[in-house]
């Protein structure tokens, strides 16, 4: 006979089986009826976020999919050829065009803004790393209570208004800002450096703004290091580097890899980052596909732009999901 | 005696100043009274007049009273939504279109916003276009479209942190009350709600937090007449830097610290008495 935690577990698991057929069929009434509630309950809780996602997240990408394959027609309301067309014959007319794709990969404007962008996003993560890597390591290692006030410093500016961050920079970049006024007053340097509107502010933008998305995953992996292993190492005679190469960097790879990512994949479409400090001649893509949507109108290219990004993010993306399971299974543990 | 000018502790500290060095720039040359901004004007500095001004600029007040609402609004639904799907992901089991659910609740953490923004304003246009078709009624995007954007990507962020929190819990508790005849609704309000309040308190400040500051999706979803606070500060932003712009991110800027370490301290407490309370119960054992 099973018990009543077994029989929730069970259908909480979903997998009621014969089990459940045999006590709705031969249990107490009270108990058929309760088990019944509990399953349209369970249905009723799953189908809520299941349909908005469903309606507000996938539906939206097959439009875009749609609208990718469309003609574009300039004056038209919404600006594209219907895909699907009756036609007087009396058939369904199918249009795909593949035109808007062709042109991105062929585009040397489009080929450059795509390996200007993934140079961006990979520069900017490995910055990144290196930045975030001691620092996590340093609040890993300081005491408790050191480490929550650490921890809240670091979290603090990520609370505040993102764009007003990069725009705080536009005031220490520019030619007459901060940086080029100190360091001129200082006497480091005679002529102001040319720094907005180039390559490297927006480095400095993205890994100002993305750093506590690599601090955090870093610093939850390298907390739970034992430190008895680092003694141990030090005891057979291991020097610190080498202990720190031999033990704790390859430990901490499932940290460096969620926070490489957590940088790379939003680093890839940034738009407002490129848009306030970077160059005016090389753009990146997300300035494209904004580009083409507001100012030409082109919604199949735009289109077109958000699937290839989306593609070339995929692998990406699925293997943060991956890290991210298995770091939720890792807690349950 | 413990070293403490190593080479990480170092880098911390220049990494903190790296984070912080801009925020305190902007503060500083708020009080500045030259319209140049980053030319500091000793004579007739520090100086008000900016924030003065700020509270006579309708336009700024508007769009910081649309951006609360829509804010609000967003963070209270994507509470709800994310709480729902976090207890689904934690506490359901295997299910079919599990994995679905639990792919669906992380991709938008990761989605660049420019894609979010597009799909998002595509699918408002289909469905006027339906709708028009359909009942003839032609509704117009604006507040209700921008909220439903920012619920859709700031409630996965809601999950993750309710579903990390329900996995530091195991269900025993849950289970106990089960056993004891309460309804599994009973059990959701009078057990594990409680437990995951902390998380469901910061969850919905996060979904605060992205819903007001966001500007790329709100950019794509808004109609022609609304126009959120980030998005009227992007287009001050893009002409170059502005002294107004710098009184108001001194206000947000303050008032967000305040929020932050307030909340902050009240959830230590209450983790705190929790643990006690553990504590207790575990010796009167």
């Amino acid at each position: 006979m099973a018990t009543r935690a077994e029989l929730a577990s069970g259908l909480r698991g979903g997998r009621a089986g014969p089990l459940w057929d045999l006590l709705l069929r031969f249990g107490p009434p009270r108990w058929s009826q309760y088990i019944r509630q509990y399953w349209a309950g369970q249905r009723l809780v799953i189908a809520v976020p299941y349909l908005w996602l469903l309606l507000f997240f996938v539906v939206p990408f097959l439009i875009v999919l749609k609208i990718s394959f469309a003609e574009f027609a300039p004056l038209g309301r919404p600006p594209f050829e219907p895909i699907l067309r009756w036609v007087e014959e009396g058939g369904l007319q199918v249009k795909l065009l593949f035109s808007a794709y062709d042109y991105l990969l062929h585009e040397p404007l489009y080929v450059s803004a795509w390996l200007y962008s993934i140079k961006v996003a990979a520069m900017s993560t490995l910055l990144c790393l290196l930045l975030a890597y001691p620092m996590a390591y340093a609040i890993a290692r300081a005491s408790p209570s050191m480490r929550n006030v650490l921890l809240m410093l670091i979290i603090l500016p990520f609370w505040t208004s993102f764009l007003l961050r990069v725009y705080a920079w536009i005031g220490l970049l520019k030619t007459d800002g901060v940086i080029n006024q100190v360091l001129m007053a200082m006497g480091i340097i005679h002529e102001p450096l040319a720094m907005m509107n180039t390559s490297f502010a927006v480095y400095v933008g993205i890994v100002y703004s993305y750093l506590p998305f690599m601090i955090f995953p870093l610093y939850t992996n390298l907390e739970k290091h034992d430190p008895t292993l680092l003694e141990a190492a030090k005891d057979l005679g291991c020097g610190p580097v080498r202990a720190f190469f031999r033990i704790t960097l390859p430990l901490s790879k499932d940290g460096i890899y969620a926070g490489s990512l957590l940088v790379f994949i939003p680093a890839v479409g940034e738009y407002v980052i490129p848009t306030l400090l970077g160059r005016t001649d090389t753009l990146m893509i997300a300035s494209l596909l904004s580009d083409e949507f507001f100012r030409n109108r082109d919604w199949p290219r735009a289109s077109a732009v958000a699937i290839a990004l989306l593609l070339l993010l995929l692998i990406p993306i699925m293997l943060f999901q991956r890290i991210q399971n298995r770091e939720l299974r890792a807690n349950r543990r | 005696m413990k070293k403490y000018l190593t080479f990480p502790n170092v880098v911390l500290v220049l990494g903190l100043l790296f984070l912080y060095a801009p925020i305190f720039s902007m503060i500083v040359y708020s009080f500045n009274n030259s319209r140049l901004v980053t030319v500091w004007d000793a004579a007739n500095s520090p100086t008000v007049r900016w924030y003065v001004a700020l509270f006579h600029d309708r336009p700024v007040l508007q769009a910081a009273w649309l951006s609360i609402r829509v804010a609000a609004i967003t963070a209270t639904c994507a509470v709800v939504l994310g709480t729902l799907a976090g207890l689904v992901l934690a506490r359901f089991g295997p299910f079919r279109g599990r994995a679905f659910l639990q792919g669906l609740t992380t991709a938008p953490l990761v989605m660049p916003e420019v894609i979010t923004g597009l799909s998002m304003l595509l699918l408002f246009v289909s469905l006027e276009q339906l709708f028009r078709i359909l009942f003839g009624w032609q509704f117009d995007r604006g507040m209700a479209t921008i909220i439903i954007a920012h619920v859709t990507f700031t409630m996965a962020y809601v999950t993750v942190i309710v579903q990390s929190r329900l996995a530091t819990f195991d269900d025993s508790l849950e289970e106990a009350a089960l056993d004891l005849g309460a309804r599994p609704s009973r059990v959701f309000f009078r057990i594990t709600l409680p437990l995951i309040m902390p998380a469901i308190l910061s969850g919905w400040l996060l979904a605060f937090t992205l819903s007001w500051d966001d500007v790329v999706v709100s950019q794509f979803v808004a109609g022609p007449g609304s126009n959120t606070l980030p998005m009227l500060i992007y287009s001050k932003v893009r002409l170059g830097v502005n002294p107004s712009v710098n009184a108001l991110a001194t206000i947000m800027v303050l008032v967000v610290a305040l929020g932050v370490v307030a909340s902050a301290l009240l959830m230590r407490r209450a983790e705190k008495r929790r643990e006690r309370e553990m504590r207790m119960a575990e010796s009167g054992r």
